[in-house]
């Protein structure tokens, strides 16, 4: 029940509501518990709730990591 | 897919084994726990294990929220839906676990128990608003991830002035539950558990953040790196964790940046904190008690409280006899230790509660792993 992959935000409804894109399914979550989201951000969503904001730039860093080594440090410092 | 492909890059995937690899001391064994069943899953299913080196050791953790719920928690549950004649709501994993009796809530439905599976929380009200003559209770469990969807909807509840909706609160912490295994005499005295460092949770610390670790690193003198779930976070999470034990450190890093931040989601921590406090002690299964590791629903929202609206009495059931379910959640055992793994207890026919979810490490273990270990 913890499994979850990030989703789209495609459109913001009423009532802290969301329209998300999940791999081309398409879900109404709560965007109750993060703040600040808007169409085109992705969140990560458990139970029909969204977490948090996926950050765009530390996404890019940690791919970077994958292909090297040499960035560890600094990330985790 | 964005977010999820490049991440599960078989070329990057064996680039960063080769560094670790590379890595490893000769001579020297590493075991980390994955304390969370959704890495235990990723582990299991993208077969993680095969690209590490064999000095590398994973150890599951309890992090799995079906698996951890004991027996007795659920024939309380169960009784409630029988003797009350309740609705009762819960996330769709919880209905298989078996409980006493050769029963599950599954199995109580069959009797007549009226057991609804829902998604969210939102749908255990949206229930109760629909069904104002009926008593709904939601049968909250999970680790802190979950816990914020509940106190939202007990928010709702007591603002629509909903007085038919209550809720039988589970939910379990998981800085306690580390802190339980690494006092355990397994770790602490007879060494049959050896846990070079944790690769942390990464759904809970997008709530909770990466600060509740610093004290384990500090005083237990354990590293931790926070890992998305997914095969390469893993993989770049237990590279990190091979350099800090080669290098002496014990540090909370966090490879999990692109959601997770040190201090958490702020939001859903003050809606907990509003709703909820610390239980004194609560039963894990595999964990036994286990002190200020779960929550209860605060004085003020006693209304909303199915355990105080139904007198319901704690109970406390040993597991199945056969079932090694608690030995591999304190990560002592592994499911192919089991004697009916795979017979008896497959994910169709579940003996014990490892077997029920897909983050279960049995379940896990039976769908991804257990060729692969057999040959
Ligand atoms: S195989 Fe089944 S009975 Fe054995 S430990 Fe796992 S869940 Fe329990």
């Amino acid at each position: 029940m913890c499994l979850a992959i990030p989703a789209k935000v495609v459109e913001i409804r009423e009532g802290e509501q969301a329209l998300v894109d999940l791999s081309g399914v398409r879900k109404e979550i709560s965007l109750a518990l993060v703040e600040g989201v808007a169409p085109g951000d992705f969140v990560i969503v458990h139970v029909g709730y969204a977490l948090q904001k996926v950050d765009p730039d530390e996404a890019e860093r940690t791919l970077a990591l994958f292909a090297g080594l040499e960035a560890t440090r600094e990330a985790a410092a | 897919m964005k977010y999820v492909d490049e991440y599960r890059d078989g070329a990057l995937a064996r680039t960063i084994a080769a560094r670790i690899a590379a890595a490893v001391r000769p001579g020297r064994t590493y075991h980390f726990m994955e304390f969370c069943g959704g890495h235990t899953h990723a582990i299991s299913r993208y077969g993680v294990t095969d690209l590490l080196p064999p000095s590398v050791v994973m150890v599951h953790g309890p992090g799995c929220p079906v698996c951890v719920l004991p027996v007795g928690r659920i024939d309380m549950a169960i009784e409630l839906a029988l003797r009350e004649k309740v609705v009762l709501c819960t996330y769709a994993d919880t209905v298989r676990v078996p409980a006493s009796g050769g029963l599950s809530l599954m199995k109580a439905k069959a009797r007549g128990a009226d057991v609804r599976m829902v998604y969210s929380a939102a749908d255990a009200l949206r229930i109760a608003r629909e069904e104002p003559g009926r008593e709904v209770v939601f049968f909250a469990i999970g680790f802190e991830t979950t816990t914020p969807p509940t106190a939202l909807v007990l928010r709702e509840a007591r603002a629509a002035g909903l007085s038919n909706f209550s809720v039988f609160c589970n939910h379990v912490l998981t800085p306690s539950a580390i802190a339980h295994i690494l006092e355990s005499p397994e770790v602490r005295e007879l060494g049959t558990v050896v846990i070079d460092g944790f690769v942390g949770p990464a759904h809970v610390s997008t709530v909770i953040g990466a600060q509740p670790y610093e004290y384990f690193a500090e005083e237990y003198r354990k590293p931790v790196v926070i890992a998305g779930f997914e095969p390469l976070d893993v993989m770049l999470a237990v590279e990190m964790l091979v350099r800090q034990v080669n290098e002496g450190r014990a540090e909370v890093e966090n490879e999990f940046t692109r959601a997770v931040t040190r201090e958490g989601n702020a939001r859903a921590k003050d809606l907990v904190a509003e709703v909820f406090e610390l239980r004194r002690s609560f039963e894990w299964r595999g964990l036994g008690l286990v002190p200020y590791s779960a929550l209860r629903l605060k004085t003020e929202w006693s209304a909303f409280d199915a355990e105080r609206r139904f007198a319901m009495a704690d109970r406390r059931v040993p597991d199945p006899k056969a079932c090694e379910c608690g030995a591999i959640l304190r990560g002592v055992k592994k499911p192919v230790d089991c004697k009916v793994f795979g017979t008896a207890c497959t994910p169709e026919t579940p003996i014990g509660s490892c077997m029920v979810s897909s983050e279960g490490a049995c379940a896990a273990h039976y769908t991804y792993g257990r060729y692969r270990s057999a040959a």
